[in-house]
């Protein structure tokens, strides 16, 4: 009986990191790479590169500049 | 799909489920038990009198409080006054261009949203407003956000949303009239310049003469600078592994200065609010010239997480140390409007001291800018809008009680400006034993021995307060020993949200002085103009640098000068958004619900034209900056000194600040009057036709996406989900191509 006691409080131990850690990358925009890469493969477009990728989410982030309460 | 989603205007059933239907006695009793607690912590709060009350009241209080106002009154603006349909599609799913409109999850929006209005405001007017005694500001706080804060936010995040995530200035231009819109412009920009002004103040007076303070601030910036590099060049993208990185490095940096004091670093870091001063502009200067990338974004990620987890750790020192109240429930300064942290009487200036938390108009600026483009569905407006100020306000309220369970003796030896308390620990001992509270040269010593600062004398602002206060609590919470450790790393957050809101505002301010000038000198409008960026961010830097250095150079104080300024001019642009909100009910021909707006609209008022009517025309110069002014010329001219004036050249200082205070005070009350006005004008009107005016609402088109409202999703929606999964198949999310890819934020 705790055998299975231990597995569901593990398991459910997981299932809230992996929501953590869903949540700050969605958060901090870190998975849009990751939206990107699935909307390529959708489509089958060729990805281009991270770098690449992350420099112009940079410059949008130039463009639009967002603003901070006091 | 329209399957799933009821019409709330016609059977009020909840956006995304079903109809009515009667509430679950389950539902009853936790309702009922709620109401319970909240009453009863409220009672305690307001009938205690000379006993020991546990701060934990306050919190209770708020958070029933919350709790109750979210899910009923809330919950009414959303289907009744609003009339959210979830039908129709937002402009994130109508406008998706991957880039600044974005279907985004509700929780995680949440988190953007939240982000961007709670920074210091919530931490420092509260605390300052503690000299009226604890009552006055918890009610304000509870009450001001459930009646006017969070109303504001979320009915402007609305209109906007319904007008493809129009700005302020643009929706009162279009709605109002053009000489609104034009007054309302100058306002919001003149505003802004104020608030960077002031928060930058807070940060001076937060690091003068604090060698640790100023070693850990600094060294934000390398490490800003490290991750900018790190997510550049060395990994790309990955933003948690550069974040967790920085925020080691920061507590590195906050225990690192511990160690520099007696060094000769410590003593090259003993800087002078001059200095501090000469540093804030350079710094504001170069950071809104430099790539974002580079300072700003990695900043704002430090910041973000640091808000975060300070407010959770506070949460949960609170509910350990479990501190009893040190200040009175109502203190004499609140009936005689002699406090020395700000001069006046409860009415008004409770209610602007403490504006972020309660009403703050700058939120208007964010539910009508970044947000509402980003919303799946109408009904989130609730959760996002309402929802993300009930947590500012959590903030607030958090903030209060820190500074009401610090000893009130060292509470009043920090916040009378150093002009009353001369300075040192004896000379302030002296002073706080003549406003009647206890405390001794000894007492101070040791307080500020304990968080190893020189000295707490007078360091006003209420950022070195709120640290006190943490480091308390969290000393008492996990262990004691810590408290220069916990003082400092509270000095640094703050000093951390304050410097994020800076650079992001100086950048925003010079991207509306660029805009606007742009009108009439089309390359200056240019935002890749490099001589343009230059020369806009160095006028925007120079108008609030001069602003905070007329306060840091100022005897009677800066904080006790222009903190009031600070207060109205954010409850102003509140009136200007409210009036808004209150206009467009009614063009939408909902007068009879135009109170939700307009009754926190009318108190707004009434607060901010009476505290700027007295700020102008007091006769009592501790109040009214003209009376001080004439006080102070008066002397001059007959070559006296006045304290706290040492020589002839801070005599003319005061005559001068006075002057300058006053004029910025009564133009920002004129600007919202000409606003005001104009809505009057075109209320009246809409009112006369007697139905539903034109406005420029986008026409409903219908949704294709099914997205819960709430935090959680109701099992309704979770079937509707899954209804809409199997109907359309995955990846329903995200139509739009990815060849542009969108903002971080």
């Amino acid at each position: 009986m705790s055998g299975g006691n231990a597995t569901a409080v593990r398991s459910a131990l997981t299932r809230a990191l992996r929501g953590v850690h869903w949540y700050l990358k969605e958060l901090t925009g870190e998975a849009r790479w990751d939206d990107y890469l699935r909307h390529c493969a959708e489509h089958g477009h060729e990805p281009m590169s991270r770098r690449e990728f992350e420099r112009r989410r940079a410059d949008e982030a130039e463009r639009n500049p967002v603003s901070r309460c006091c | 799909m329209s399957t799933t989603v009821s019409r709330p205007d016609t059977d009020g059933g909840p956006p995304g489920g079903g109809g009515r239907r009667r509430p679950s006695v389950k539902t009853v009793l936790v309702w009922t038990a709620v109401a319970i607690v909240g009453a009863v912590a409220w009672t305690v709060l307001a009938l205690a009198r000379g006993e020991t009350v546990s701060a934990l009241w306050i919190l209770f209080a708020a958070l029933c409080s919350y709790a109750i106002a979210y899910r009923f009154y809330a919950k009414f603006i959303a289907r009744r006054v609003l009339a959210v349909d979830d039908r129709r599609a937002t402009p994130a799913e109508r406008l998706h261009n991957g880039i600044d409109f974005d279907v985004t999850d509700r929780r995680v929006l949440f988190g953007h949203h939240f982000a961007a209005i709670a920074g210091a405001g919530p931490l420092v007017g509260p605390v300052l407003a503690a000299q009226m005694g604890y009552l006055p500001g918890t009610i304000w706080i509870i009450v001001g956000v459930i009646f006017a804060g969070a109303v504001q936010d979320m009915t402007v995040l609305f209109f906007s949303m319904r007008r493809n995530g129009k700005s302020l200035g643009q929706m009162v231009r279009e709605e109002i009239g053009i000489v609104g819109g034009i007054a309302a412009l100058i306002a919001v920009f003149a505003i802004m310049i104020i608030i960077l002004a002031v928060l930058a103040l807070i940060v001076v007076n937060a690091l003068a003469e604090s060698p640790w303070g100023v070693f850990s601030i600094a060294l934000t910036i390398p490490i800003a600078l490290f991750m900018g590099v790190y997510l550049r060049t060395i990994r790309p993208g990955r933003v948690l592994e550069a974040t967790a990185i920085g925020v080691v490095l920061l507590l590195a940096a906050v225990i690192g200065g511990g160690l520099i004091d007696d060094t000769g670093l410590g003593e090259a870091l003993t800087l002078s609010k001059e200095w501090l001063v000469l540093a804030l502009v350079v710094y504001g200067f170069v950071a809104s010239v430099l790539p974002v990338w580079l300072l700003l974004t990695p900043r704002d990620y430090l910041s973000t997480f640091m808000k975060v987890g300070v407010i959770v750790l506070l949460a949960i020192g609170l509910l350990l140390a479990r501190p009893v109240l040190q200040a009175d429930a109502v203190t004499d300064f609140a009936r005689e409007g002699t406090g020395p942290v700000f001069a006046g009487s409860l009415f008004p200036f409770v209610f602007i001291t403490i504006a972020c938390g309660a009403l703050s108009g700058f939120h208007a600026l964010i539910s009508s800018g970044t947000t509402p483009k980003m919303v799946a569905k109408e009904s989130q407006v609730r959760l996002i809008g309402y929802g993300g100020m009930l947590m500012e306000s959590f903030v607030a309220i958090s903030a209060l009680i820190a500074a009401v369970v610090i000893d009130q003796g060292l509470y009043f030896a920090m916040n009378s400006p150093a002009g009353a308390t001369g300075g040192t620990v004896e000379s302030a001992a002296a002073y706080v034993n003549g406003l009647g509270f206890d405390t001794t040269a000894q007492d101070l010593a040791a307080a500020s021995a304990a968080v190893q600062e020189p000295s707490l004398v007078s360091r006003t602002g209420g950022a070195p307060t709120l640290a006190v206060g943490i480091a308390n609590i969290l000393s008492d919470a996990f262990g004691a020993g810590m408290a220069a450790f916990w003082y400092h790393f509270a000095i640094m957050f703050e000093a951390l949200f304050i410097l994020t809101a800076v650079d992001a505002g100086t950048r925003v301010g010079r991207f509306m002085l660029q805009d606007t000038i742009g009108n009439v000198w089309k390359r200056f409008g240019d935002l890749s103009w490099r001589p343009g960026n230059i020369m806009a961010s160095a006028a925007v830097v120079a108008l609030w640098g001069y602003i905070l250095y007329v306060g840091v150079t100022d005897p009677l104080g800066g904080v006790n000068q222009l903190f009031p300024l600070f207060g109205i001019a954010n409850q102003l642009l509140a009136a200007i958004a409210l009036t808004l909100v209150t206009v467009l009910l009614i063009k939408h021909g909902k007068a009879r619900y135009a109170w939700v707006t307009g009754v926190p609209l009318a108190w707004d008022l009434v607060v901010t034209m009476t505290a700027s009517f007295q700020k102008v025309f007091s006769s009592d110069p501790a109040v009214g900056y003209f009376a001080q002014r004439a006080r102070y010329a008066t002397a001059r001219d007959a070559g006296e000194l006045l304290a706290p004036a040492q020589n002839a050249d801070q005599m003319d200082r005061i005559v001068y600040n006075s002057t300058l205070n006053g004029v910025l005070q009564a133009v920002f009350a004129l600007l919202v009057l000409v606003v005001v006005v104009n809505a009057v004008v075109v209320i009246a009107r809409a009112l006369r036709t007697g139905g539903p005016v034109p406005t420029t609402e986008e026409p409903a088109v219908p949704s294709s996406i099914v997205e819960p409202s709430g935090l959680f999703a109701t099992a309704d929606e979770k079937r509707a989900m899954a209804e809409h999964e199997r109907l359309v198949g995955a990846g329903a999310r995200g139509h739009g191509t990815f060849t542009e890819e969108g903002p971080p934020r």
